[in-house]
């Protein structure tokens, strides 16, 4: 007997086979199309500032979605990304406005590290309180938010009180295209190979997909739960400063609600509510899906009041093929 | 001619190619109370299954009051009057005893309004028809199982039921709640309601049964009248087939104590269980299912550990809490339940393959994929795992490729104590032998096995000593020479709370 890999069953794949393989394709096939239409009515969309434009939007997105498509590969969720966003980035923001010589490494360092202990609450409530991920996390994006309102005791940091050198993080061209699409790449290269080819990253899919087989083969799914938390306020830290310098102020409504836009994004990609499924290239694409959109709806004058809704649909769709695909695989 | 109730012809049932069921005959009579007796695996589940209309037979009639009859589904045959209470009850836990028994059916005010008057009248009404005290408000959280049992039979007989199924049903009462249960079951009996009744225990069906079928392997054996029967008679009758030499056992030359196990007990679970495993020897450790033996191979490995007693390897005492700290000590453990923790089946068969000992694949963290894929690929070989690829995902193998790929996984952490719990459990006959042949060539290298098996003529051909657990407790020990099925099956089944063979 031996490990075959026969033609007959090679041909028998399917279509659907395919997709639910191969999920990036689809999203790549709904963007052109899309791209297609959009294009018709509104030839600019076809200009690389616009695909500039439309990158820059989608960067500190896609990299906080990478922190939650991780937490959700272990069947979380992390809601409380936006305040965590919010928290930090406020805190970053006084920090330049009262020492504005600081270097923007360490204001950099300092967000990742305020992300972390942020992130690192949730760990602990979730590992060693038991609490479900959506509960805790829920509390937390509470608690985060309430923070910013305390810390700041409910003033803005304008745009003025911002040093130049924080702004350039996102917006200078060191290397020809702007800096924050760059770190996001650079971070989606990274958090790519970290779950490609790291034991850490195997043991989170394997706890994902079935905690307790993981458990039997001496994985400590603990310890990766109280991990995952940590990331994704790392990532979050990180998004917080870039968005500080992108958009140039912190405000105490900073962030607030983009929790959905990275589950949508993650969801749209392919990942897996239920834990153990998703790739990189799919959150990534996702959210240059919800970037576009975003951007056609725009360029097609349809009120940015749609924007909403046409997110909302896009996830249903993406659950719902998910569903249709899952089903048309196990049938066969 | 004796009146019948029920009447099964020729009953044939298959799953994926595996007959269960060959033409089993049964028949019922109202006012009796009817022993279905077997080993695991004898077709008794599925039988009843085919009787509350959860399974189709594939082939065979079904007569009621002499009628045939088809059922599509459960409540099919539960509004024909047949009722069916399985040892995994199913109360809600939240509501009260009244409603409980009502639920899904509570008497309504002009269709509207559940009448909550009248619901607990009627329920009182039945509680006193059945001659037991229950208090109606009382949650179902807080009863007792033996009273959670009475609340399900009160429930079936709200329903009208003629035929009353009782699966295991004294398997977790004490003796009092026993003799209570007996009692209301006679009762019934003599309002002539008909009762099947599933129990390992032999003694207890010669309390209570009138007659008793006995099925072995799926196909029927025997039906007789209590009365006329004995125990080792029935013993017979279930076992009743000799091993012929199928099993590739060697005889390995014995080591040293690997594993020596003393007096674990974990609350509940299984009490002063002491047992030593040498290197090169297979332990079988049989028992029926509940028995416990699942238990201690999970509290050895770490998954709960137990309350109290002494684990040592290798003659040093050790702690184990985790099945990492296990599998560092040399441990490896193929669990009774593949896809649910055996494999990641949305993982492919390489991953599956490196996941125990993944940092022998990787340098640091970071995973060498050569390595691991060689590995792999030579470890599936090894093992004749028939895929289309080791990229090929878990959950598309068939049963028996996907035990393969568990003993792959868990040989590749090279352990000296192995633990198979039912390690052939639904998979096909060629793919058995292969496992059994494996098990000897372990034992022959030098590794201590423990194997857990419900199949009788496998703990007899693999063995080299066999324990046989009952209750959680260790009922007997065996040589390989000395065991023979009747004094297994008799030490399964021996009542541990009186310590009598009957």
């Amino acid at each position: 007997m031996t490990i075959q890999v026969s033609k007959g069953t090679t041909a028998r794949l399917n279509i659907w086979d395919l997709l639910s393989r191969f999920r990036e394709v689809g999203i790549i096939v709904f963007i052109l199309i899309l791209g297609a239409v959009v294009t018709l009515r509104a030839p600019s969309f076809l200009s690389v500032n616009n695909f500039r434009d439309i990158l820059m939007n989608i960067s500190i997105l896609a990299i906080v979605a990478l922190g939650q498509t991780i937490v959700i590969l272990t069947k979380g969720i992390d809601l409380s990304v936006s305040s965590m966003i919010g928290l930090v980035a406020m805190m970053v923001a006084f920090v330049m406005k009262q020492y504005p010589e600081t270097p923007v490494f360490l204001i950099v360092l300092l967000g990742m590290a305020l992300g972390t202990i942020a992130g690192s609450f949730n760990s602990i409530i979730i590992t060693f309180g038991k609490v479900p991920p959506i509960i805790a996390t829920l509390g937390t994006l509470s608690v985060y938010r309430g923070l910013v309102f305390f810390y700041s005791q409910g003033t803005w940091i304008n745009s003025y009180e911002l040093p130049r050198s924080i702004k350039m993080l996102s917006k200078g061209q060191l290397l020809g295209p702007p800096n924050l699409i760059l770190i996001a790449l650079f971070i989606a290269i990274i958090v790519y190979l970290f779950l490609k080819f790291t034991r850490t990253g195997r043991n989170i899919y394997a706890v994902g997909s079935n905690v307790e087989a993981a458990e039997y083969a001496g994985i400590r799914p603990q310890r990766i739960k109280f991990l995952v938390y940590l990331i994704s306020g790392l990532l979050s830290g990180i998004g917080a400063v870039l968005w500080v310098s992108r958009f140039e102020s912190a405000q105490t409504n900073t962030a607030l609600g983009f929790e959905l836009q990275t589950v949508t994004a993650a969801v749209i990609g392919g990942v897996s509510i239920s834990g153990g499924v998703g790739t990189v290239t799919g959150v990534v694409l996702g959210a240059i899906l919800l970037g576009i959109i975003q951007n056609a709806l725009t360029l097609v004058r349809i009120s940015p009041f749609w924007q909403l809704a046409a997110q909302g649909l896009l996830i249903l769709v993406a659950v719902v093929l998910d569903k249709v695909i899952y089903t048309r695989v196990a049938r066969n | 001619m004796i009146k019948t109730i029920l009447r099964l012809e020729d009953i044939s049932k298959r799953f994926s190619g595996v007959e269960v069921l060959h033409d089993v005959c049964f028949d019922l009579r109202p006012g009796e109370v009817h022993a279905l007796l077997g080993e695991n695996g004898a077709g008794k589940s599925t039988l009843v299954k085919v009787i509350t209309g959860y399974h189709q037979p594939d082939h065979g009639k079904i007569y009621l009051d002499g009628e045939l009859v088809e059922f599509i589904d459960t409540r099919d045959s539960r509004q024909a009057g047949i009722a069916a209470i399985y040892q995994e009850l199913s109360l809600f836990p939240d509501l009260d005893v009244a409603e409980n028994i009502f639920v899904g059916r509570h008497p309504l005010n002009y269709g509207m309004k559940v009448d909550w008057r009248k619901l607990y009248i009627e329920a009182q009404e039945l509680l006193d028809s059945l001659g037991v005290k229950i208090d109606l408000k009382q949650k179902a959280r807080h009863l007792s199982i033996a009273q959670q049992q009475i609340v399900e039979i009160a429930r079936a007989f709200s329903i009208n039921a003629r035929i009353l199924i009782m699966d295991e049903p004294t398997s977790s009462l004490t003796l009092n709640e026993v003799a209570e249960l007996f009692s209301l079951v006679r009762n019934l009996r003599e309002s002539g309601t008909a009762i099947i009744f599933i129990s390992h225990r032999l003694e207890e069906l010669f309390e209570i049964a009138d007659r008793v079928t006995v099925l072995r392997d799926g196909y029927y054996i025997d039906t007789c009248n209590m009365q006329e029967t004995s125990r080792d008679d029935l013993l017979r009758k279930m076992v009743g087939r000799t091993i012929s030499d199928q099993y590739p056992k060697v005889e390995a030359k014995k080591g040293d104590v690997f594993l020596q196990v003393e007096h674990l007990t974990s609350d509940g679970l299984f009490t002063d269980i002491s047992f030593e495993l040498r290197a090169g020897e297979i332990l079988g450790m049989a028992g029926l299912v509940g028995a416990g033996r699942t238990n201690v191979a999970e509290s050895i490995f770490g998954i709960r550990p137990a309350g109290s007693g002494k684990i040592s390897i290798e003659g040093k005492e050790v702690t184990i809490s985790s099945p990492h700290q296990a599998i560092n000590l040399g441990l490896a453990y193929v669990p009774e339940d593949r896809q649910q923790h055996g494999l990641i089946p949305k993982m492919q068969i390489t991953p599956n393959i490196s996941l125990p000992k993944l940092e022998e694949f990787a340098k640091y963290n970071w995973i060498l994929n050569k390595k691991e894929r060689k590995f792999a690929y030579s470890a599936a070989l090894q093992m004749e795992v028939r895929a289309r690829s080791i990229w090929q995902l878990a959950r598309e193998l068939s049963g028996g490729n996907q035990q393969k790929v568990v003993l792959a996984k868990w040989l590749s952490t090279h352990p000296r104590i192995l633990i198979l719990d039912e390690p052939t459990r639904g998979i096909d006959v060629g793919t058995k032998a292969a496992v059994h042949k494996l098990m000897s060539d372990l034992a022959a290298e030098g590794l201590a096995i423990l194997m857990i098996s419900s199949e009788l003529p496998e703990i007899l051909g693999m063995s080299d000593r066999i324990i046989v657990m009952r209750e959680g407790h260790v009922t007997a020990h065996f040589s390989r020479t000395e065991a023979t099925q009747e004094k297994i099956i008799a030490a399964a089944t021996q009542n541990v709370r009186t310590g009598t063979l009957q």
